[in-house]
C-alpha cells in the first residue's frame, strides 16, 4: 500500500494519472473508491497487467474516450471564449491566445443587450420555478392526502396532459397572447408575465407527478399529531408538510428553472422585441450565421451563461439524479 | 397510506363521522387559522377580484361579452371555493387547474379550431378590415384634389395627421380613426398642435419619412370615400381607391379594369378568372388543411419524410443514449475501479449544460468550411455536416447522443445499484456465465424499472425542438416544397417554421401539423400505457 500516490486534483490531472500510472495500479486496484467504501482483501499478487487490464484497465479507456467525447465542445466553446478574436476560424487553434476581450464585448455592445436578456432569463426562469413549486405542491399535498370525487381522473389527467407539451400549440397561445395584448398589454404578447403565465400553464405536469410520490412518503401520522395539536390543514401543510419535502421541491425547482431557460419556442414567438428576449432566443439570433457572428463574443456568452445552471446542476447532482428516477425506480 | 383530512367523501379506513363531528371539526379548524391568515386570505382574494373586476369592466366595453362572462363565472367560483367551509381539495387544485385549463387544455383545443380556418398570411382579421385594407391599398391620388396644410402629429408612437380643410376647420385622424373635427392651435390659417399629441418636429418628419409617406387617413367611415396622404408631412391630398365596395352584393369592382371580384366563400375577394384580391379574411374551411397536408404532392412528400425522420430521430435518440447510458453505467459499476466518482462528475456536464447552447456550439464546431472538427479535427477535410441531408442527420443523432447519453447514465447507473447483490450471488452460484447473468436477470429487472423513462425519453425527442433548431435549422432545406421545411427538420419544427418563418404565415396549416402530431403522440400513449400498465398504480 505504500506505493499508493495521492491522486492529482485537477480533472485532467486525473485522466493523465490514470493513464500513466500503470505501475502502482495493482495496488491501487485493491483499495476502493476514496477509502470509505468497504476494503475487500485481497490475496498478494504479482502484477500482471493482463489481469489488471481485463479487471478494470479496459475500463479506464472506456472512461477517458467518453471524457474526451463529453469535454471536447466544452473545451471549444471555453478557449474560443478566451480567444480575443471574433471569428470561428479564429477559435480553431486551442488556447492560442487568452484574453477577455470578448467578454468585454459581448457585456458591453450596445447591439447586443446580453445582460438583459441574462437578467430577463433569471427572472422569467425563476418567477417561473417558485410558482410552479408552489402550484405543483398544492395539487400534490391534496392528490395526496384528501380523498375526493375526481382525484383518480384528477391523477391521470396530469400524467395525459404531459404527454401533449405546450409547443404543440403555440399557433393558439400566439392568437391567444396576442388577443389578450389587445385588451390587457400588461400581459399580453411581447410581456414577461404573459411568458410566466403561459408557463405555468405546465406547472401541474410531471412536476406535479415527482412531488406526489414524494409527499406520500411522508407519514400521514405527522399530519394527524399536529392535527390533534389543533393545527388547520394550511397550517399543517404550510409550516409541516412544506419543510419535511424541501428536497423533492428543491429538485422540481431546478428542474423547472433549467427547462424554461432552455426553452426557445414559445419564448421566440411572444417575446418580440429585443429588450424583452431570454437569452435562448437572443443568442440564437446572434449566431444564426455562425460564419460572420462574432464567435468568440457568443462563447463568452455561452459561458456565462452556463455557468449559473451548471453550478447549480452540479450542487444539486445528488438530488437530481434522486428526483430523476424517482417516478420509475423504487 | 391513510386518510388525514376528511372531505366531502367518505374516508375509505374509518366510519363516516357525524355531521356534529363534522362541524366540531370544521370549528375547530378555522379557529386554528387565526386572525392573521384569515386577512391574508381576504386581501389576496380581493386583490384577485378586484383585478377580475377591471378585467370584465375592460372586456365588456370592448364588446367581449362571453369572454367577460366567463371571468366573471370563474371568479364567483374561485370566491366560492375559499369561502366555502368545505370544498378542501378545491382550494389546493384550483390555482394550478386555472392556469392548466387556459394555457394547456384550452390552447389545445384552440389549436384543433385553428385547423380548420383558413387562418394566416392574407387571411388574418374579419371581412371589414379586409374591405377597408383592401380599399386603403389601391389608393390613387385624385387629379384636381385641393392641397389640405397638414401637421404629422403623434400619440404613443402612433403617428396621425392633423388637417386644415379648405374651410379653416381643423380635424385629426390615424391609419384606423377616420378623420375627426377638434379644437386644435391655429397659426397662421393652419392648425398647428392639439391637445394629446405631440406636434413632430422638422427634424422628426425627415427621421421617420417612410412611416409618414405610408399614413393614410381615411376620409369618413365609407372607405369608398378615400383617404388622405401626404407626401412630404405638411401638405396632403385625396387619394381615392380604384377599388369600389358595394356592401349590398357584397363585391369588390376595380374602376379601372372593370373587373369584379365578388365573395363565393373562400375567404378573399375572387374574380371570375380565379384571380383573388388579398388580403382576405378568416373563415372556417373544414378539413381543407388536413386535405391539403395529405393530398397535395409538394406537401404530402415533405410530410410523410419529415413524419419518418421524427420516428427515426425519435426511437434511435433513445436507444442510442440508452444503450450508450447502460453500457457506461455497467463499466463504472464496479467497485474494484478507481477514480469513478470523477469520470461521472466529467461525463454529466454535458447533461448539465443549457441544451440550446451546446446545439449552437455544436452547429459552430460542425461549420462546414471553418469549423472545429474540419479543420483540426480531421485537419482541414470539408465534410458537409449540416449541408447534406444525410451527413446532417448523422450530426442532429450525434450531437443528441452527446446530449443524451448522461441522462441514461445516471438512470441505468441507479437502477443498476437498485438490484439486490443476492441476485447476482444466487446465478453465480448456480453456474450462470456472466453475460447470461446480465441478460437473464440483470437486463429484465433494470427493463421494468427503466421502461417508464424510456416511454418518456421518446415522448420528449418526438417534439425535441431545441437540438434541431439550433444545429442545422430543420436544413438542409427542401427546395421543392412550398412551405419552409428541410430534411432534418421533425413535425413540431415543421410546424413552427410554417407558422412562424418564412414569407408567408399558415396558421391553419401549422395547426393541422399540430393536430397530427398530437394524434400520433395519443395513439403511442395509449399503447404505452397499456403495455406498462403504470397507469393502474395510481391509487
Amino acid at each position: 500500500m505504500s506505493a499508493q500516490q495521492p491522486v492529482p486534483g485537477t480533472p485532467t490531472g486525473l485522466v493523465v494519472g490514470e493513464i500513466d500510472e500503470f505501475a502502482d495500479a495493482s495496488t491501487r486496484a485493491s483499495t476502493s473508491v476514496g477509502g470509505s467504501a468497504p476494503r475487500t482483501p485481497m490475496p498478494r499478487k504479482p502484477f500482471q497487467f493482463g489481469r489488471w487490464f481485463r479487471a478494470t484497465g479496459w475500463r479506464h479507456i472506456v472512461g477517458v474516450v467518453m471524457v474526451l467525447f463529453s469535454l471536447f465542445p466544452i473545451v471549444f466553446v471555453i478557449s474560443s471564449a478566451l480567444n480575443p478574436q471574433g471569428t470561428l476560424t479564429g477559435s480553431n487553434a486551442l488556447f492560442s491566445k487568452i484574453g477577455i476581450d470578448s467578454f468585454v464585448r459581448i457585456l458591453t455592445d450596445p447591439k447586443v443587450p446580453f445582460l438583459t436578456w441574462f437578467g430577463n432569463t433569471l427572472m422569467i426562469a425563476g418567477i417561473t420555478a417558485v410558482a410552479t413549486v408552489f402550484l405543483g405542491a398544492l395539487a400534490a399535498y391534496s392528490f395526496s392526502r384528501m380523498r375526493f370525487t375526481g382525484r383518480r381522473f384528477g391523477l391521470i389527467s396530469i400524467v395525459v396532459v404531459q404527454m401533449f407539451p405546450q409547443l404543440l400549440a403555440v399557433v393558439a397561445i400566439f392568437l391567444l397572447m396576442s388577443a389578450i395584448g389587445d385588451w390587457f398589454p400588461a400581459i399580453g404578447l411581447n410581456t414577461h408575465v404573459g411568458l410566466i403565465m403561459v408557463y405555468l400553464g405546465g406547472a401541474l405536469g410531471v412536476n406535479t407527478y415527482l412531488m406526489y410520490g414524494f409527499f406520500n412518503t411522508v407519514p400521514a401520522s405527522i399530519d394527524e399529531a399536529a392535527k390533534l395539536d389543533g393545527a388547520g390543514h394550511a397550517r399543517i401543510f404550510f409550516t409541516i408538510i412544506l419543510r419535511l419535502v424541501a428536497p423533492i421541491l428543491s429538485v422540481v425547482a431546478l428542474l423547472s428553472f433549467i427547462a424554461s431557460v432552455n426553452e426557445f419556442v414559445v419564448a421566440s414567438v411572444l417575446l418580440i422585441d429585443t429588450e424583452q428576449q431570454t437569452l435562448a432566443v437572443g443568442l440564437t439570433k446572434l449566431v444564426s450565421n455562425p460564419r460572420y457572428a462574432d464567435w468568440s463574443a457568443f462563447s463568452a456568452g455561452a459561458v456565462i451563461a452556463a455557468l449559473p445552471v451548471v453550478a447549480l446542476f452540479l450542487f444539486l447532482q445528488k438530488y437530481i439524479v434522486g428526483g430523476l428516477t424517482a417516478g420509475a425506480v423504487k | 397510506m391513510s386518510t388525514t383530512i376528511d372531505d366531502e367523501v367518505t374516508p375509505e379506513t374509518r366510519p363516516k363521522p357525524t355531521k356534529r363531528q363534522r362541524r366540531a371539526a370544521n370549528i375547530a379548524d378555522a379557529a386554528s387559522g387565526g386572525v392573521k391568515m384569515l386577512l391574508l386570505k381576504l386581501l389576496l382574494l380581493g386583490i384577485v377580484d378586484a383585478i377580475a373586476v377591471y378585467g370584465v369592466v375592460i372586456l365588456a366595453s370592448a364588446g367581449q361579452w362571453l369572454v367577460a362572462a366567463i371571468v366573471a363565472v370563474v371568479t364567483v367560483i374561485v370566491n366560492w371555493i375559499y369561502f366555502s367551509r368545505r370544498k378542501l381539495p378545491a382550494k389546493y387544485l384550483a390555482p394550478g387547474v386555472i392556469f392548466l385549463v387556459i394555457f394547456q387544455v384550452f390552447v389545445l383545443v384552440y389549436t384543433g379550431y385553428i385547423a380548420f380556418t383558413n387562418y394566416g398570411t392574407g387571411h388574418n382579421g374579419s371581412k371589414e378590415q379586409a374591405v377597408s385594407s383592401l380599399m386603403a391599398s389601391s389608393l390613387e391620388r385624385v387629379e384636381d384634389s385641393p392641397t389640405y396644410p397638414v401637421t404629422v402629429v403623434d400619440q404613443g408612437g402612433t403617428l396621425g395627421l392633423l388637417v386644415t380643410d379648405p374651410d379653416g376647420e381643423a380635424s385629426v385622424g390615424t391609419n384606423e380613426q377616420p378623420l375627426d373635427e377638434v379644437d386644435a392651435e391655429m397659426e397662421g390659417g393652419k392648425a398647428v398642435a392639439i391637445d394629446g399629441w405631440n406636434t413632430l418636429s422638422f427634424a422628426d418628419v425627415i427621421a421617420r419619412t417612410d412611416e409618414i409617406t405610408e399614413l393614410a387617413v381615411p376620409f369618413s367611415d365609407d372607405p369608398n370615400d378615400g383617404a388622405l396622404r401626404t407626401p412630404d408631412g405638411s401638405s396632403a391630398y385625396l387619394y381615392l381607391s380604384n377599388l369600389e365596395y358595394d356592401e349590398a352584393a357584397g363585391t369588390m369592382t376595380n374602376l379601372d379594369t372593370g373587373t369584379v371580384y365578388s365573395d363565393l366563400g373562400t375567404g378573399a375577394f375572387t374574380s371570375d378568372q380565379g384571380e383573388e384580391l388579398l388580403p382576405g379574411w378568416q373563415i372556417v374551411v373544414g378539413f381543407d388543411n388536413f386535405v391539403r397536408a395529405v393530398t397535395d404532392e409538394r406537401l404530402a412528400g415533405p410530410l410523410i419524410y419529415v413524419t419518418l425522420w421524427t420516428f427515426a430521430f425519435a426511437l434511435i435518440s433513445v436507444a442510442s443514449t440508452f444503450f450508450l447510458g447502460l453500457f457506461l453505467a455497467i463499466v463504472f459499476n464496479d467497485m474494484r475501479m478507481r477514480g469513478r466518482k470523477y469520470y461521472r462528475v466529467l461525463m454529466i456536464l454535458p447533461y448539465a449544460i443549457p441544451s440550446f447552447l451546446s446545439a449552437l456550439v455544436w452547429a459552430g464546431m460542425m461549420n462546414e468550411s471553418f469549423g472545429f472538427i474540419n479543420q483540426v479535427l480531421l485537419g482541414g477535410a470539408s465534410v458537409p455536416w449540416l449541408t447534406d441531408p444525410v451527413l446532417a442527420k448523422v450530426s442532429v443523432l450525434i450531437v443528441n447522443l452527446w446530449l443524451g447519453f448522461p441522462y441514461m447514465f445516471l438512470v441505468c447507473t441507479g437502477a443498476l445499484q437498485s438490484i439486490p447483490d443476492e441476485l447476482q450471488e444466487a446465478a453465480t452460484v448456480d453456474g450462470a456465465k456472466p453475460w447470461a447473468v446480465f441478460r437473464l436477470i440483470k437486463l429484465p429487472l433494470l427493463l421494468v424499472s427503466v421502461a417508464p423513462l424510456l416511454i418518456a425519453s421518446f415522448a420528449f425527442n418526438f417534439n425535441n425542438f431545441n437540438v434541431i433548431y439550433m444545429l442545422t435549422d430543420g436544413g438542409p432545406r427542401d427546395s421543392n416544397a412550398p412551405i419552409p421545411v428541410g430534411f432534418t427538420d421533425i413535425l413540431i419544427s415543421m410546424v413552427y417554421k410554417v407558422a412562424f418563418t418564412g414569407q408567408t404565415r399558415d396558421y391553419g396549416l401549422a395547426s393541422a401539423y399540430s393536430i397530427i402530431i398530437f394524434i400520433i403522440v395519443a395513439v403511442i400513449s395509449v399503447i404505452a400505457f397499456r403495455r406498462t400498465k403504470s397507469l393502474e398504480e395510481l391509487n
